[in-house]
């Protein structure tokens, strides 16, 4: 038993609903109970996409559990495929119904179904949800895709973007277009757009771009041994990745097309002079193994900050972070226990994260500003306008989203200069962050309420109506993003009604005057 | 003050043939409530029993990442516990040792059971009981299911606060209790009202911290605020309390006759009744004809959520002017939902349970204005032109009681507004 408050990484169930929602004409029949459909909301929600995810859930209950549980599955199955009409149909269990052991892979077997019906082993008490969407791509590239003659002009294969992947959508688009620069056809991408009997053509490519090892490396290895695809090993997420996988495609491909490099903004803008408060700054990196070793390199070698500790939530890659730990001489961190990691912060004291969401929330607790590199993924990682992490584009936007929580350089100089300015202040934040309140003030706040209800009434002037102290009491019960509009409505209802002073009841005679 | 009562109905919904399906069932399971729960009674820390399922299930469904170190966590069961190389009731103490030796601030411990814990049939009962007698006075421990398998989303609520019946003390007092969570605000909106209108001793069932805590007898009765409350209710009555039926106070009308059960059980004057309620229920109707301009001659189906769907029908379709075309409920429950139903004007399908696909089959069929549903089908929805409400919101913001029922119909009019405000088409 472990004690967990947050997990960077989903069960591995939600891991197979990436390559399948990912996908296009497959459907997955998962042997579930009814509250395990809360999944569906991270695609719907957090990724806002306009479809429900291709997934048919058994939802049993209880009272299922003494009957036929099988029966149930084998129904659903029918079900999916009669409804949906997919291409292929995975079929798997999460946490609850691997204990009762129904065995849906061999259920599904026994029913005939015109389709292939690719049966998926995740063990939910063992693994987690990169595991799971590796496993679940694997399982389909293993089942669906057979040696083939390759195509005659040299192209490759994309492999390893998923639904709900941290920037995978604008990543595939950057290095598709990269590879087409250099001349080389996108043979299949997947899993991400692609169909089952795409898949089934991937054998054809002369090799594979492996973009998201987490996902995709157990698959790429197949292929490497079944179809003599060798892989890439560069990850093209910074300006020296980029150039670097630039090169390893031009060996795997021959290709010696020029490339045009204006696009890159990033060096210039780092050696540009006002970036040089930039020069120093300790920065603690933490996320998914593959972002993490890429934020490493760019934090150091392109951006010129010092790495003051680093570490990954996935201990597939723990072997990789400590080569890297050693390399850049900090103590790796490999653990998905958030308080651990927060404690680690604490200490360390860094100048900023780079970090997930999580290490995010950590920041603003700590008071220390931190940008988001990877995943897990939260509703602001799915920005509306075209926002990659990888290739040339991807180094611009990373320079950008790094810079952003920080002070600006001739800020932190007056910041230093005039300490006690009302303006220039520590507690002011970047004069660029709107509605910016430090944890200190707003404590300050609470343990002064007196002060507050006298600058209340000092502000108000003469014209104006008195606040009573139930109604004032009344008005703190209401959120702060609306507290402020509540006052100004109250107040000017009570000006308009003559009224010299405010109750409770003039507060809810406001609201209901002002209510649409 | 008979004029703005509830007409009676030739024929409300109470009657009407109920269409029961099985199939896939989108809603959340029990754990979800843990979400408000962990906020409403301040001193207690609601401990899963589950897998990383359920601690993902947490953690994204409701976004609360906000809290620092939040007042609920997730014991996850690893392969080791169910192997029994690791006996689970020591690992379980040990997981508590743990937990409370960090939060001392910790008064009520609930262990949560799961759908993985009720399959391996870990007993809580057994464990809430020992970790009582080795924290006791300082911490009480008390256990309830929130799996999926057992319940469905809001009922994680009723099994929660069904779990705290059984150790409530006793007493002969004649009290009133006021039964489901409630935002601070309202419950306060609810006590003033309950107050004036001279109704008293009153208590609150959750309280907000164990010192607050009610005692309950045969002297005692009840009134519910949550329509979702089956087993608490039923609980109640096991210990001797008596329920008070009553539509649920949503809108001016709903409030207005919940108060008016209570304040007829207690002899209250007629008089005293008006006086009290009189100008909150003037801005109540004031404020939702404001608010549900957009709504009227729309019309609205429900998909399953919350079991508010039937007083929320009600609400929608006599208070402002929408025709409800089905009205799905997870549970259908006469002795909470009857006195609802008998006034929901006849014509909507009622349906409990669900297939989901079959029922948006029916949606698209019916081609509503108005789509109230979970977070799983509300953007899918949307992207077919149906504009939508999601269900969860309605739990959690304030929309109960006078002050709130202009907020309530706000909250279904927007969706409408804001479709009709958007002028550039999506694709």
């Amino acid at each position: 038993m472990k004690l967990t408050v947050w997990t960077y990484e989903g069960p591995p169930h939600v891991g197979a609903m990436r390559v399948a929602t990912g996908m296009k004409k497959l459907h997955y029949v998962l042997h579930a109970p009814q509250g395990d459909t809360y999944a569906d909301l991270l695609f719907t929600m957090i990724e806002r996409r306009d479809h429900r995810p291709p997934v048919t859930y058994t939802t049993f209950q209880a009272r299922d559990l003494g009957a036929d549980t099988a029966g149930l599955f084998k129904q659903a199955c029918r079900d999916a495929y009669d409804r949906f009409q997919p291409e292929a149909i995975i079929v798997g269990a999460s946490c609850t119904a691997e204990l009762i052991q129904d065995d849906p892979g061999g259920l599904a077997e026994t029913m005939g179904l015109p389709i292939p019906v690719i049966p998926l082993e995740l063990p939910s008490y063992q693994r987690k949800e990169n595991f799971g969407a590796d496993e679940t791509f694997f399982q389909l590239v293993k089942h669906l895709a057979k040696p083939q003659a390759k195509t005659e002009r040299v192209s490759c294969n994309i492999i390893g973007p998923t639904a709900l992947g941290f920037r995978h959508r604008d990543d595939v688009a950057e290095i598709t277009n990269l590879l087409f620069e250099l001349g080389i056809e996108v043979n299949v991408t997947a899993p991400m757009g692609a169909t089952p009997s795409d898949i089934a053509q991937m054998g054809k490519a002369h090799f594979n771009v492996l973009l998201y090892p987490e996902t995709g490396e157990t698959a790429a290895r197949h292929c490497e041994k079944e179809f003599d695809q060798p892989y890439t090993k560069i990850v093209p997420i910074g300006a020296g990745a980029t150039h670097d996988f630039i090169n390893e495609i031009r060996a795997l491909s021959g290709s010696t097309a020029p490339l045009d490099r204006q696009a890159l903004r990033q060096t210039w803008w780092s050696r540009s002079v006002d970036s040089t408060y930039l020069t120093g700054k300790r920065v603690f990196i933490f996320g998914d193994g593959t972002h993490v070793k890429a934020a490493a390199r760019i934090a150091r070698d392109e951006m010129g900050f010092e790495v003051a500790g680093l570490g990954c939530y996935n201990r597939e890659y723990a072997r990789d972070i400590r080569t890297i730990a050693k390399e850049f001489g900090v103590e790796p961190l490999i653990t998905d226990d958030y308080l651990l990691v927060e404690k680690t912060i604490e200490a360390l004291q860094p100048e900023m994260i780079l970090g997930t969401q999580m290490e995010r929330h950590i920041g603003k607790r700590l008071g220390i500003p931190c940008a988001v590199i990877s995943a897990p993924v939260h509703v602001q990682d799915f920005p509306a306008r075209y926002s990659p992490q990888m290739g040339f584009e991807g180094a611009n936007v990373i320079f950008d989203t790094w810079i952003h929580p920080l002070v600006m350089g001739l800020e932190e100089h007056l910041l230093h200069m005039f300490r006690e300015d009302f303006e220039f202040n520590d507690a002011a934040g970047p004069s660029h962050h709107g509605g910016h309140q430090p944890a200190g003030k707003a404590a300050a706040q609470v343990h002064q309420p007196a002060t507050e209800a006298q600058s209340s009434v000092l502000s108000t002037g003469s014209d104006v109506a008195i606040w009573l102290a139930e109604a004032e009491k009344e008005l703190k019960k209401i959120p702060f993003f609306v507290r402020g509009k509540a006052r100004r409505n109250t107040e000017t209802y009570a000006t308009s009604q003559g009224l010299s002073e405010i109750s409770v009841d003039t507060l809810y005679e406001a609201k209901a005057f002002y209510a649409r | 003050m008979t004029e703005h009562m509830p007409p009676p109905l030739a024929s409300g919904c109470r009657n009407t043939p109920v269409l029961k399906q099985r199939g896939q069932r989108e809603v959340f399971c029990g754990l979800t409530g843990i979400i408000w729960l962990h906020r409403k009674i301040q001193d207690a820390f609601f401990l899963v029993v589950g897998s990383r399922t359920c601690a993902h299930l947490l953690q994204s469904a409701a976004g609360v990442m906000i809290f620092a170190e939040p007042r609920f966590g997730t014991a996850i069961l690893e392969e080791a516990d169910l192997a029994g190389l690791k006996d689970a009731q020591a690992e379980l103490d040990r997981t508590v040792e743990e937990l409370l030796a960090r939060r001392p601030d910790i008064r009520q411990l609930f262990l949560v059971g799961s759908c993985p814990s009720e399959v391996i049939k870990l007993d809580l009962n057994r464990a809430a009981e020992r970790l009582t007698q080795t924290y006791a006075p300082k911490v009480r421990v008390l256990e309830y299911s929130g799996s999926g398998i057992e319940t469905t989303f809001t009922q994680g609520e009723d099994a929660c606060l069904a779990s705290m019946v059984p150790v409530l003390p006793a007493t002969d007092e004649r009290e009133l209790i006021v039964v489901g969570a409630l935002p601070d605000v309202v419950e306060d909106q609810m006590v003033a009202l309950l107050t004036n209108l001279g109704i008293g001793p009153l208590r609150i069932l959750p309280a907000r911290t164990i010192e607050d805590e009610i005692a309950i007898g045969p002297n005692t009765v009840f009134a519910l605020t949550q329509p979702f409350l089956g087993d608490t209710h039923a609980g109640l009555i096991r210990r001797g309390a008596r329920h008070i039926p009553a539509p649920f106070p949503f809108g001016e009308e709903g409030t207005t006759a919940w108060l008016l059960a209570i304040a007829e059980e207690f002899d209250i004057a007629r008089e005293v009744f008006d006086r009290v309620t009189e100008a909150p229920r003037r801005r109540a109707r004031q404020a939702i004809q404001q608010a549900a301009a957009p709504l009227r001659d729309k019309s609205v189906f429900f998909f399953p959520d919350s079991q508010l769907e039937i007083p929320l029908a009600r609400f929608l379709t006599r208070e402002c002017g929408m025709t409800a075309l089905e009205v799905g409920s997870p549970y259908i429950h006469d002795a909470l939902h009857g006195p609802d139903l008998d006034l929901l004007p006849a014509g909507p399908q009622i349906s409990e349970g669900q297939d989901v696909d079959l029922q948006l089959d029916r949606c698209r069929a019916a081609q509503p204005d108005l789509t109230v549903c979970g977070l799983g089908l509300a953007n899918p929805l949307e992207a077919e032109g149906f504009a939508t409400k999601w269900a969860i919101e309605l739990v959690f913001t304030p929309v109960h009681f006078y002050e709130q029922a202009g907020d309530l119909a706000a909250l279904f009019a927007r969706p409408l507004r804001r479709k009709s405000i958007l002028t550039v088409a999506a694709e």
